[in-house]
């Protein structure tokens, strides 16, 4: 009975924290000053404006996921079925982006593209011009930066089908006459069907909720989440309401589409052994080899710019290929001055209380939403998982009208303006992350493991303590490692809910490059991915240990 | 229909030979079963044969024809999996028909060569049936009629009845062995299970560590083992310490235990030896002059097999009809003449 009621207990914390702040974006979409009315969904229907950035969301979303698809499938297949030189390298970078903040990437293209970027520069010192050859923003822009991060959904997402996909299919295959494009198209592909759509999923809500790339690139190119906060910071608030309400139905569709997608599972009934690379001729692979390899550069190419601009000084740098100069003075920089060494803090100990909460959150969750036969579990399950289909920017908004009035009888008080805001948001985001990890981990442990225990002699919380929790353990600290990444480098719902004193690390990127400190800027930018490549890294390495 | 010669066929993983030097000649139309324990290489060889694994050493021919260098692509070898890799998202009839090229067979021909083999496994009318919906005995006959439909020269079985219930083995494993023989294929069996090699194969081929120790027919096996390794796999045995003290009409006289015993053996034998004795080497006799403390017994329908504690602190096992013997009590048993092996002791 305790155990029933500590379900309930959480499942009203996920509803305080998680839903009713959607319910009342929700109900401010059609109710102004205490009168409901239909004028701002009318206004969002009228408005020219509204419907570009509507729609520039939804064709930005399909060409991303093909895109993706067509850049993470076949480095998957690749990097899966094929023993090349550097395999096992190139499996690893490759899923890299994966954890990279998305403010740090789009920085990184800024460095490498950008009109002052590296190869800007080359350009100009090869032409001799004065001008930078071209303007890289608008649509074009975007997409790039989308096509080339975000494959990495397909990429993983394809890569884990294939390492539990059964060998012995691909040999039956072969000792019937199938040759190896009739084989990958015959079996490999509809087999994987369920992973690529899953990873179509994952880019079309990434790209739904893509800030950073249209924010720093869109020039004119407006899509909902960057509309969402221009429309606030005109102080349309209904209106904004409006429009997140359309970016959450457009997720919504894209769930929606996706879950007709399924189909028969990759699980053959064998071993689940990934298939041994092999029996490819050496031509194969050494071409294989070579185009895996190019295209990882390529995909890499933008955080290699990142690292070259982190060390010229400010300044050194015009209209040569490469720079004249080198210093690690923008390193000294970040812990030598208090003013640039303060946002780092920041983001820290919001980032780290934000994952250790969502931690202990998602994994009380876990425990009770064990038995995915119980009506509770699922709708536990649920409520942990629905952070991960709204976009940021909504959820962010969301935050800030739920806490922005004094009414405890909803459970809701004023944060905003202060600095608990911000880790509240990133442990909304952070839930989904931990949750997700924990309730599979949880789900995937023996039964029998707590019925031994109990048989024993131990109590519950002696059978939790001594072999549950040891058993998610790695699990836990690799959710846990990813959920405080994710936060570190936060940049979507920072820049909506942050305060000047208590500025987060993206948003000082982002004002060292307005202040022309580009160097600073990618500084910045390298401390963050070898931050948040060390703590991936920490959770790959987690993840086959359970 | 086929010929597969083996010669020398060697392959190393790593470090480690995983098959060594493996001469093996199967005729046409022969069944012959891989038998050994697990490590022992023999689901390497028969990967070998299929072309899934490429030889380090030796050849491979098919009816003459030398296909060591030939790809499984090449030598389409009928195999039939251990999970049967019966591909999921395609129906019964689709599965069945893969083999089956378009290039080779039109539309029409391929539905009836899907019917005829699917007619031969007993499951007709299952063209349009979801894999993933029928039972273990089913499956295993898909992944059957699905490795003979592009009418293979050599069926290859990997361990094809370890994934089904005991209850069903036994009725799968005389269905397997009479559609082997209707058919005529030239067959190759790999299982770690003495009972079902014996039960299926025309011969047995004894692997152990990648080695070929033995092959023959079943009976040569049990009779007549090249090596100890070989008497202790195929039924049941103890072995006693023993001393050769002459031989008589082609048998070997051995002193072990305490008293004579008639066994067979290579003819050149002298010295220490292992004897091995299977349970029905000896009888219980009241004027045996062997005795022993009956240790425990197992029942196993007509007879009980009852293990003795010899004065030596050696243990032999016997067979008797009647199971009343109660533990602990003193039984006399004499050798029966028959069932005794002899192995020179190398270390003694």
């Amino acid at each position: 009975m305790s155990r029933r009621l500590a379900g309930w207990a959480l499942l009203a914390l996920l509803a305080w924290l998680v839903v009713e702040p959607l319910a009342l974006v929700a109900i401010d979409a059609v109710r102004i000053d205490g009168v409901w009315t239909t004028q701002s969904i009318r206004a969002f229907f009228v408005e020219r404006n509204e419907w570009r950035a509507a729609w520039n969301s939804l064709w930005l979303a399909v060409v991303s996921v093909v895109l993706g698809a067509l850049i993470g499938v076949p480095l998957a297949l690749a990097t899966r079925l094929v023993d090349f030189p550097g395999r096992r390298l190139i499996s690893a970078l490759l899923a890299l982006p994966a954890v990279l903040p998305p403010l740090v990437g789009v920085v990184a293209f800024l460095f490498l593209y950008g009109e002052s970027g590296v190869i800007a520069r080359a350009v100009m010192a090869v032409t001799g011009a004065e001008t930078p050859p071209w303007r890289f923003e608008g649509a074009f822009a975007v997409v790039l930066i989308h096509a080339t991060t975000m494959y990495v959904y397909s990429y993983l997402l394809v890569r884990a089908a294939l390492a539990s996909f059964d060998p012995a299919l691909l040999e039956a295959a072969t000792a019937l006459g199938a040759g190896r494009w009739r084989a990958i198209r015959t079996i490999v592909l509809p087999l994987l069907r369920p992973a690529i759509g899953n990873g179509a999923l994952l880019t079309a809500l990434s790209s739904l909720a893509s800030f950073s790339a249209p924010y720093v690139f869109g020039g004119g190119f407006r899509v909902l989440p960057t509309q969402v906060v221009t429309t606030r910071l005109n102080g349309d608030i209904s209106v904004a309401m409006v429009e997140t309400l359309a970016l959450v139905a457009l997720a919504l569709v894209a769930l929606l589409l996706a879950s007709r997608l399924g189909g028969p599972g990759t699980r053959g009934a064998g071993k689940g052994l990934a298939p041994a690379p092999r029996g490819s001729s050496r031509r194969v692979r050494s071409v294989v080899g070579m185009l895996a390899w190019g295209a990882t550069a390529w995909l890499l190419l933008p955080h290699l710019a990142l690292l070259v601009v982190s060390f010229v000084p400010i300044g050194a740098w015009s209209n040569t290929a490469l720079p004249s100069a080198w210093t690690v003075g923008n390193y000294v920089a970040l812990v030598a001055q208090p003013a640039r060494w303060r946002p780092f803090g920041t983001s820290l100990w919001m980032a780290t209380l934000a994952a250790v909460v969502a931690a202990v959150v998602a994994l009380s969750v876990a425990v009770a939403a064990r038995d995915p036969r119980q009506r509770l579990s699922r709708t536990l399950e649920a409520a942990l998982a629905l952070p991960w289909a709204v976009p940021g920017t909504v959820y962010a908004i969301a935050l800030a009208t739920m806490f922005s009035r004094l009414q405890p009888s909803a459970g809701r008080f004023v944060l905003i303006g202060t600095l608990w805001l911000l880790p509240l948001a990133y442990l909304v985001r952070a839930l989904p992350i931990v949750g997700r990890a924990l309730v599979g981990a949880i789900r995937g442990l023996d039964p029998a493991l707590d019925e031994a225990a109990a048989s024993l002699g131990a109590s519950r919380w002696r059978a939790f303590r001594t072999i549950t929790l040891p058993l998610l353990g790695p699990a836990l600290a690799g959710a846990t490692a990813l959920a405080f990444v994710t936060g570190l480098g936060d940049f979507m719902t920072s820049v909506i809910l942050y305060t000047y004193d208590t500025r987060p690390v993206s948003l000082e990127i982002l004002g060292a490059i307005r202040q022309g400190e580009i160097g600073v800027a990618a500084a910045y930018g390298v401390v963050l991915t070898a931050v948040s490549t060390l703590a991936f890294l920490y959770a790959e390495r987690s993840r086959r240990l359970v | 229909m086929s010929t597969v010669v083996l010669q020398h066929v060697a392959k190393r993983f790593g470090e480690t030979a995983v098959v060594q030097d493996v001469s093996l000649e199967v005729a046409d139309g022969e069944l012959v079963a891989l038998l050994g324990p697990s490590g022992s290489g023999k689901t390497t060889l028969l990967r070998l044969i299929a072309g899934f694994e490429q030889a380090d050493g030796g050849s491979i021919s098919f009816d003459g024809e030398d296909v060591t260098t030939r790809s499984a692509l090449d030598r389409r070898c009928g195999m039939v999996f251990q999970h049967y890799a019966l591909f999921p998202h395609l129906t019964v009839g689709e599965n069945v028909a893969y083999g089956l090229g378009r290039e080779r067979l039109d539309a029409t021909a391929q539905q009836e060569r899907v019917a005829e083999v699917l007619a031969l496994v007993d499951l007709d009318g299952f063209e349009t049936r979801a894999v993933t919906e029928l039972s273990g005995g089913q499956q295993q006959r898909v992944a059957l009629a699905r490795a003979l439909a592009p009418r293979p020269p050599v069926l290859l079985l990997d361990e094809p009845l370890s994934n089904l219930d005991p209850s069903l083995r036994e009725r799968t494993r005389r269905e397997l062995r009479d559609l082997v023989r209707r058919i005529g294929i030239t067959t190759l069996l790999v299982t770690h299970e003495q009972e079902e090699a014996f039960d299926l194969a025309d011969r047995v081929a004894l692997l152990h560590l990648g080695k070929l120790e033995q092959v023959g027919t079943p009976e040569a096996l049990y009779r007549t083992p090249a090596t100890r390794f070989v008497a202790g796999f195929v039924g049941r045995t103890a072995t006693l310490h023993g001393r050769v003290v002459g031989s008589a009409d082609g048998h070997l006289e051995i002193d072990a235990a305490g008293i004579r015993w008639r066994a067979t053996g290579p003819a050149e034998t002298k010295g220490a030896v292992h004897l091995l004795v299977r349970p029905e080497g000896v009888w219980v006799d009241a004027t045996g002059t062997l005795t022993g403390i009956v240790r425990s017994r197992r029942f196993a329908g007509a007879t009980t097999v009852i293990t003795l504690l010899l004065a030596t602190g050696e243990e032999l096992d016997v067979a008797v009809e009647a199971s009343e013997v109660p533990i602990g009590a003193e039984l006399r048993i004499r050798p029966s003449g028959i069932g005794a092996h002899a192995f020179p002791d190398r270390d003694g």
